[in-house]
């Protein structure tokens, strides 16, 4: 049987998420044998598919490209992989917003269970997913005839773009009378999406206002950083929920993750600490955040940063 | 509009967890359990619409042990008008998996026929963020996900979600499902003369079995263990050493 990866995508650009969960596909493959598709549904996304059939170990790229599927609301795309599951002994999804959104309501469509963000494979059946925030590693084996499945992007790493899958037409189209589209406020940014960034740069509450996040600008500038943010500076008013590097929030793993100001909850650490390299600075020697960065600086990040930025 | 809010004991999230040493499970003897802080966050913004004269009734439900009745206690001394207890001690507890919860929400939206269903995004416990989606499927209602505002609107509610990058708003038909995300509002506290008040207010009883729902599941839990320990590193004196360090022994920047 075949494995289906649902594709991530936005502005009829193909997602990096997706090159993660087909890695994620190849190591079932490996046991199960079958092909492995993606399933790219919108509308107008003919260059997502197309780029989707670059990527290494994809056999067939289906698309199913129409109006109903436009922005990927869940219901309709719940009722298209219900639609086309049956012929699949997998189907998998990236555990972005949208695939958290939609993959549930395939699984209770099948009558099946589904394992949300894994981060291992053991074998076909068999996977590693982290619970209570991260502070426990399950090890699960489904029996269900049908394995529904989110994926932790950074924990697998992406295939490479040299394959050329064949594209094909799905003609299958759902009615949707329970939801529609209203409006759409995405954060306009120069910089790299949090998760897939190789440098990231976070603020905790010690950056004392949203104001003050400016001061890691230039460094994420000259590092080619996206920002982030531990969830006190987002529940005290700072920044926004979608820059919260942490179990609520973003799991990232970049090349080299600085926090800035931040204590090092358990639930922060949750987002962060399979990140290469880690750099803490904060003023409170004491803080957890040291325990587990590679190089600690105990310091007033006030002075810090802009020392930082100067000299980098 | 009746509401109905799903509310799930977990683990408190200021607890650190265990492994049981022989890695079948987190060990929760003689922890401090909680009601999810999702699920506060769902109770909060049914019982604010209450307060704002959209809602007429919040019908609070749990599925769990016995123990689960405290979280609905909690929920009535938030503001919920009646609770809904499904009994799962009679079944291992811990193992009622999301389908399964999802599965008994159905039956009691079935009976209940609320127009909204708030429920938590995720439990901080198994984090499988779930339910919601599950039982919007069930019931072939539509869901708002991770909502960061909910408005109703005449026959439609409008839904602000927290997605990836950003916020997107859709429109539900109603009834619809919702799930709470961290910016949706800022629970209250319990006050005293509502915790004993909440002593009095109805709370039903049911299980799985009188509802018709099989619990069992085809997953299995083989093993739990802690993660890898990350080992600190050093501390650096300056931020010149800080630099050089990064350039020549991590070799992450050029």
């Amino acid at each position: 049987m075949s494995i289906l990866v649902l594709a991530d995508h936005h502005d009829g650009q193909l997602g990096s998420a997706t090159a993660h969960v087909v890695a994620a596909a190849q190591q079932m493959a490996k046991e199960s044998g079958g092909d492995i598709d993606v399933l790219v549904a919108g509308e107008n996304v003919s260059a997502v598919a197309e780029t989707a059939a670059q990527l290494d170990g994809v056999t067939r790229v289906r698309v199913a490209d129409n109006a109903v599927y436009a922005h990927q609301l869940a219901e309709p795309l719940g009722d298209l992989l219900a639609a086309l599951a049956d012929d699949y002994s997998h189907v998998l999804a990236s555990a972005s917003t949208t695939g958290k959104n939609v993959l549930p309501r395939l699984a209770a469509l099948k009558d099946v269970s589904q394992l949300s963000d894994i981060i291992g494979v053991a074998s076909a059946d068999t996977f590693q997913r982290p619970i209570y925030a991260g502070n426990a590693i399950a090890t699960v084996q489904s029996a269900d005839r049908l394995k529904v499945i989110t994926v932790r992007t950074s924990a697998f790493e992406a295939v490479s773009e040299s394959g050329s899958a064949a594209i094909e037409t799905v003609d299958t189209v759902v009615d949707n009378a329970l939801s529609a589209f209203v409006g759409e406020e995405l954060a306009q940014s120069e910089r790299p999406e949090l998760g897939a960034a190789k440098v990231v740069i976070s603020g905790g509450r010690g950056m004392g206002s949203g104001e003050n996040f400016k001061l890691l600008d230039g460094i994420a500038d000259k590092l080619g950083a996206a920002i982030g943010a531990s969830r006190a500076a987002v529940d005290a008013g700072f920044v926004p929920n979608d820059m919260q590097v942490g179990q609520t929030g973003k799991i990232v793993a970049p090349e080299l993750y600085i926090a800035v100001g931040i204590s090092g909850a358990i639930q922060h650490l949750a987002g962060m600490k399979d990140s290469k390299v880690i750099v803490a600075i904060n003023k409170d020697e004491e803080a957890p955040i040291f325990q587990i960065a590679d190089y600690g600086l105990v310091a007033d990040l006030f002075e810090a940063l802009p020392e930082l930025e100067s000299k980098l | 509009m009746k509401i109905l809010v799903a509310v799930k004991r977990v683990i408190d999230y200021n607890v650190k967890i265990r492994v049981k040493p022989d890695n079948s499970d987190v060990d929760l003897t003689n922890v401090k359990m909680a009601m999810n802080p999702f699920c506060e966050i769902a109770v909060e913004e049914a019982v604010r619409l209450k307060e704002r004269g959209v809602a007429s009734e919040v019908v609070a439900v749990t599925v769990g042990p016995k123990a689960a009745q405290e979280q609905l206690r909690t929920a009535l001394a938030l503001g919920a008008d009646r609770a809904i207890h499904i009994n799962t001690s009679a079944e291992t507890d811990e193992k009622v998996e999301s389908l399964a919860v999802a599965k008994l929400l159905q039956k009691v939206v079935e009976e209940e026929q609320p127009q909204l269903v708030i429920l938590g995004k995720q439990a901080i416990d198994t984090d499988n963020n779930q339910t919601g989606q599950m039982l919007a499927a069930l019931t072939g209602l539509p869901q708002g996900t991770f909502a960061s505002e909910v408005k109703v609107e005449g026959d439609k509610l409008q839904v602000t979600r927290e997605i990836d990058g950003g916020l997107q708003t859709v429109a539900l038909s109603l009834p619809a499902i919702v799930t709470t995300d961290l910016r949706l509002n800022e629970p209250r506290y319990a006050k005293l003369p509502d915790i004993m008040k909440a002593k009095k207010k109805p709370l039903a009883t049911q299980t799985p079995a009188e509802l018709g729902v099989e619990v069992a599941s085809k997953v299995t839990l083989l093993k739990v263990e802690s993660p890898a320990e990350r080992q600190g590193g050093i501390k650096v004196g300056s931020v010149d050493e800080l630099v050089e360090k990064l350039k020549n022994e991590a070799k992450v920047i050029s």
